[in-house]
């Protein structure tokens, strides 16, 4: 089947490599422009090196994702909200007969490969210290709650491969775990907001803290969100829209 | 230093034009997932660790994973009646 994509020709191959031949010209003259411009945007270094002792963290990045924009990645955490509101359907309880990662027929059910259960046995606790040390680290170093989440969610992919169960995630825990990242990131921009007045404007003192506890939530429901949608796609046909 | 950088381009543009061209569609998720780990490099070239620990979980792993899985589902094209009762035994149904 894939071995007619490559012969469906919709535009001739000239067309094609006249226009990739102008795009890779364009792009070269724009890359040189910006090269030979002679003056490297430094864009805010300054002016966030400066407030960097104020904010909590030592990792300027952390330091803007969480604290002098985080009203940006309240955003971000929302969209990815918004992703799992419309994959949650697809992932609901699932009968019996249903199965993930398996062929559908039960007749040709090859057990897990013994390698694989080995390995995933000793990686996915492994993978789960360095997730939670790459939160941790996110203020001091380079890190934080993205690639903690991404992390966690390769684990439980891992493991997802070698239980192949099929996980139910309208169980109120997998809810919980898809929805605190955004709870906690909005009930502490309303908390601060009714305190001091500015929208996650956090109080210095208690900049850290509040930076690491948002961090937490939202690593959570990254891995969580991330796992719903490879359940998504790990399903067998039988379940699909 | 610029040897590793020069080859380090080369690479990511020949692995994405590879990636993209050619009829073997696990072989281009495979180089995909490659071009991932080039373009991680790339990312801590340019001093952004942070990118680059981000672009290897996601852009090489969690997208390569749901690309591999996608390609799984592929293989067994959805028919109007795709009970288990309707499968024939064996590989028939797989591409």
């Amino acid at each position: 089947m894939f071995s007619e994509w490559g012969r469906t020709e919709i535009v001739a191959a000239p067309v094609k490599f006249a226009g990739a031949v102008g795009v890779m010209a364009l792009t070269l003259t724009l890359i040189i422009i910006v090269v030979t411009s002679g003056n490297p945007a430094s864009g805010l270094q300054a002016e966030v090196a400066e407030n960097l002792s104020r904010s909590g963290v030592e990792n300027p990045v952390t330091a803007v994702l969480l604290n002098f924009r985080s009203y940006d990645t309240l955003l971000e955490i929302a969209v990815l909200f918004l992703v799992v509101v419309a994959l949650a359907p697809l992932s609901g309880k699932v009968s019996p007969t249903e199965r993930t990662l398996q062929p559908s027929t039960t007749a040709d059910l090859p057990a897990v490969d013994p390698m694989l259960r080995g390995f995933a046995g000793w990686l996915a606790p492994v993978v789960l210290v360095v997730a939670g040390y790459l939160l941790w680290v996110g203020a001091y170093a380079p890190g934080g709650a993205f690639q903690a989440g991404a992390l966690l969610a390769g684990a439980g992919i891992l493991v997802m491969l070698v239980l192949r169960q099929p996980l139910d995630f309208t169980h109120s825990a997998a809810r919980l775990a898809l929805v605190v990242g955004l709870s906690v990131f909005v009930l502490a921009a309303l908390a601060l907001l009714l305190t001091n007045g500015a929208l996650l404007g956090y109080p210095e003192a208690y900049a850290a803290a509040l930076i690491l506890v948002i961090e937490a939530a939202a690593t959570v429901s990254i891995a969580a969100a991330l796992l719903l949608m490879f359940d998504n796609l790990a399903r067998t046909p039988e379940k699909a829209l | 230093m610029i040897f590793i950088d020069i080859v380090l381009i080369v690479g990511v543009l020949l692995l994405a034009w590879v990636s993209l061209s050619g009829d073997n569609l696990f072989r281009s998720i495979v180089l995909f997932i490659s071009l991932g780990l080039l373009v991680t490099i790339g990312w801590a070239r340019l001093g952004a660790v942070d990118v680059a620990i981000a672009e290897a979980a996601i852009g090489a792993g969690i997208t390569g994973a749901l690309l591999l899985a996608s390609w799984r589902r592929l293989r067994s094209p959805e028919t109007p009646t795709n009970k288990v009762a309707d499968r024939k035994p064996g590989g028939v149904n797989v591409q």
